[in-house]
């Protein structure tokens, strides 16, 4: 029992530079932008972090490091976008093999140097519940801000007055726009924001969850990609984007305990696993859209269908309608 | 609250959209603003809604001069607008478009905007749930959903772009009521369209738009031959359809039914001779659009055997319809009827251009050319279609029509079109009935209906009636059979006596 709540607690830590990485990028979709340089961003962030900590001794200089490296391309993206009129997707591509070139290229004094780490601070009281306690409550300072980046983001999303305007940017900027938003400047506002927690989760990992810059081998290399899978899975909600993010960290680490007990499947097949999963998910998630389920509900009776067409709709996710779309204010 | 625009001037490039509209609107009355496609009309909106900057002139509230920079500092002093096409989203649920954009703390009091949201829906006879989404409603709702946010925020002008486009009778019915109710309760109303009977019957006074200028003014009662001169520069009028001999029977179907979760359209039995017009009529989302997708192979029908030019084609694909001589015209026109993106020229090569591998340029320019001549299409060889006006789509869909067409099927043909070019295109359908053309459309325009319908098929709640031919039925009596009074599904009236039937009609 002991053995599997470290593991799952290991899980929690594992997943969090994920996690940051997928609520950054809801964040800023939601608001009409796709940054689509995040895995690059990731890299660089993580090299910068830790090349500051390393330099002034100081974690904080070297959390805030990488997140303004985040911040900084989540900007570019931006403003050849908004303000030049390019296009989203061909500027994140090159940015984002720019800032990985450029990570291991600024990156190599550092390889394998030794440097601080982010300490464990158990919360008191908290820690002492009972399997909630050792999961969630005996981690450091940046799996507890992951924690608050969740919550906060699902309550300003659904709760809020700016979070309904925020919604309605990706959505519809126009509708957005006679209800008084000034959609760019929100825009640019967010997709910044959102940068900025992207570039957190290079830090999260370079100072936490495997301190050091390791360069290709890192590990690192491709959580960028997977926070962009998980920000369509989790259907741009901050709080099914972060258990896609869990859950995507599980299988990874079952893939890596079953290994020695399934001997007989080729370890390369529970390595990519989780991807498919992840595939089989989504077509469950969709199921309510096609044709031969519509005909099935309408067989059902009523009470019955409402149900399950509630249910449906509740898996079903859609991207926001203007992602992408640059709006002009006449 | 008493609107004054000065001189308004407004260019896009070449284009003068305003040039010089000098208008007052006093409150406590419904103005009319007239114009066809392109007159300047929603411009001239727009601007007095903080949309757009005038390029020149002047605004006055109450005789204050003020200036917006944004929609929302035109609310703030009292004027919105509610969009031809309803700005909301349509993800979120109604309270939630409701709150957006209003005023107040960090965290809206979601029970208060409920409660307003119930009585003031109350006042104009509006029944919303709050928790439906917005994409659930059909577009009458999201219209009520907007002018009860509209007022909600403190609206005393209330500015409404050709509201009555995708609208059912019933709802057009209670929109003109809230109206009046607004309009007697001293706010200013401004109604814009380009639909004469609808000046006649809701407004007081009329502004008629052309070409970017003010053409005249005038107060109820309408002389509507002296409004159509101002609108159009002479006189236009919607004929019946002449009786056209009608030819062999083309198409058939028997006992044809499709279901869905709302639509439950059985026992449909009909035969459809060349030359002759079948109009189905309904509120939005009544059925209609299942049955006329089913009937053209784009949709399976749930049961049912259907013939088409002597060959059975039951469960066939739309492209086997097309081939043996069918087309299909949707209503969203841009989504599926034309390719964004490609150019006029590029749509006449891709249908009527030769077949080899190359495009010849010259060759599609010459093609394009024809058809923008023969169409009367505004727009160049060169013009992207999302970039032509909805009527010139329509002219380019109806370009691009096969010589000898046997079945035409068509969504809403007119919608959104001016009564020019409503006539057009209905001339332009007529002649194809001449040569021998059957045509199935659907349309929310009663007047559409029974002036062009040799049949008409009425659908109520997902159910459908049996053919009843057009000269049996006038406005009134087909606007009631819509609305739900006495109509009488054709599943059940098989089973009455024929006298029956037309008693309960």
């Amino acid at each position: 029992m002991d053995t599997l709540l470290v593991g799952l607690a290991g899980v929690v830590a594992l997943s969090t530079p994920v996690v940051l990485a997928t609520l950054g990028e809801i964040l800023t979709e939601r608001a009409g932008v796709i940054n689509l340089a995040l895995n690059g961003t990731i890299l660089l962030s993580a090299m910068t972090g830790f090349a500051v900590a390393v330099n002034s001794g100081s974690l904080l200089w070297g959390f805030l490091a990488g997140g303004t490296v985040g911040m900084t391309v989540a900007l570019l993206v931006t403003f050849t976008s908004l303000t030049l009129g390019q296009s989203q997707v061909a500027v994140g591509f090159v940015l984002t093999l720019l800032t990985r070139d450029l990570s291991y290229f600024l990156g190599n004094p550092y390889m394998g140097k030794q440097g601080p780490r982010l300490p464990h601070w158990p919360l008191p009281v908290l820690q002492d519940i009972p399997i909630l306690g050792p999961l969630l409550f005996r981690h450091d300072l940046m799996v507890y801000l992951s924690y608050v980046v969740i919550l906060g983001m699902w309550f300003w999303f659904f709760y809020t007055r700016p979070g309904l305007i925020l919604r309605g940017l990706g959505e519809r900027p126009a509708a957005a726009y006679v209800r008084g938003a000034r959609v760019r400047e929100l825009r640019y506002l967010y997709a910044a924001l959102g940068g900025f927690l992207a570039g957190l989760a290079g830090p999260a990992y370079s100072l936490s969850v495997k301190a050091g810059w390791k360069g290709t081998i890192s590990g690192l290399d491709g959580i960028g990609w997977i926070a962009l899978a998980l920000t369509i899975f989790g259907g741009w909600h901050p709080l099914r984007g972060a258990l896609g993010a869990y859950l995507f960290g599980l299988l990874q680490w079952l893939s890596l305990v079953l290994q020695p007990q399934l001997k007989d499947i080729p370890s390369q097949v529970l390595q990519v696993a989780p991807f498919p999963t992840m595939i089989l998910l989504l077509l469950f998630v969709n199921i309510g859209n096609t044709e031969w389920m519509q005909r099935t509900l309408a067989g059902l009776p009523p009470e019955v269908r409402r149900l399950v067409e509630r249910a449906l709709r509740a898996l079903q996710v859609s991207p926001p309608a203007a992602l992408g779309k640059v709006f002009r204010e006449e | 609250m008493r609107v004054e625009l000065r001189n308004i001037h407004k260019h896009f490039g070449p284009v003068h959209a305003n040039a010089g509209i000098t208008l007052t609107f006093e409150e406590g009355k419904i103005h009319g603003l007239l114009g066809e496609n392109g007159a300047g009309k929603s411009t001239l909106m727009k601007i007095l809604s903080g949309f757009y900057r005038p390029d020149d002139g002047e605004i006055y509230l109450d005789g204050q001069r003020v200036s917006f920079h944004h929609p929302a500092d035109a609310l703030r002093q009292g004027v919105g607008m509610l969009h031809q096409d309803p700005l909301d989203f349509p993800v979120m649920t109604v309270l939630e478009n409701f709150m957006a954009g209003s005023p107040g703390g960090m965290v809206p009091d979601k029970r208060k905007a409920r409660k307003s949201l119930k009585t003031l829906g109350e006042q104009f006879g509006f029944h919303l749930d709050p928790d439906a989404t917005v994409a659930s409603l059909t577009v009458g709702e999201r219209q009520q959903l907007e002018i009860l946010r509209l007022l909600w925020l403190g609206a005393r002008v209330l500015i409404f772009d050709e509201p009555t486009t995708g609208i059912s009778a019933q709802q057009k019915e209670r929109l003109f009521q809230a109206l009046r109710q607004l309009a007697s309760e001293g706010r200013t109303i401004i109604f814009v369209t380009h639909k004469l009977y609808e000046v006649q019957e809701l407004c007081d006074t009329a502004a008629v738009l052309r070409l970017g200028k003010l053409m005249g003014r005038r107060t109820a009662p309408y002389d509507l031959d002296d409004l159509v001169k101002l609108m159009f520069g002479r006189v236009l009028k919607m004929e019946r359809k002449p009786a056209v001999p009608l030819g062999e029977p083309i198409f058939r179907v028997e006992d044809l039914a499709v279901e869905s979760a709302r639509v439950r359209i059985r026992n449909v039995y009909l035969e459809v001779r060349a030359g002759e017009v079948i109009g189905l009529a309904g509120m939005e989302g009544s059925g209609q659009r299942y049955l006329l997708r089913a009937c053209a192979g784009l949709l399976r029908p749930t049961s049912g055997r259907v013939w088409f030019r002597g060959r059975e084609m039951t469960g066939r694909s739309y492209l086997d319809f097309y081939q043996a001589g069918a087309t299909y015209l949707p209503a969203t026109r841009l989504e599926e009827g034309l390719l964004p993106g490609l150019r006029v020229a590029d749509h006449l090569v891709l249908t009527r251009g030769s077949r080899g591998f190359f495009v010849n340029e010259r060759h599609a320019r010459d093609l394009a050319q024809e058809a923008i001549r023969t169409f009367n299409i505004r727009g160049r060889p060169d013009s992207m279609v999302e970039a032509l006006s909805g009527g010139n789509q329509q002219r380019l869909l109806l370009s691009l029509l096969r010589p000898n067409l046997s079945l035409l099927f068509l969504e809403h043909p007119t919608r959104g079109l001016d009564m020019e070019s409503t006539l057009w295109v209905w001339e332009q359908l007529l002649e194809r009935c001449r040569q021998g053309t059957a045509i199935f459309f659907m349309s929310s325009d009663l007047d559409e209906l029974l002036n062009y319908s040799d049949r008409i098929l009425v659908f109520f709640a997902g159910q459908v009636s049996a053919p009843i031919p057009a000269e049996e039925l006038d406005t009134e009596s087909l606007g009631r059979l819509i609305g739900g009074y006495g109509f009488v599904p054709v599943e059940e009236a098989q089973t009455m006596s024929v006298g029956e039937a037309a008693h309960a009609r």
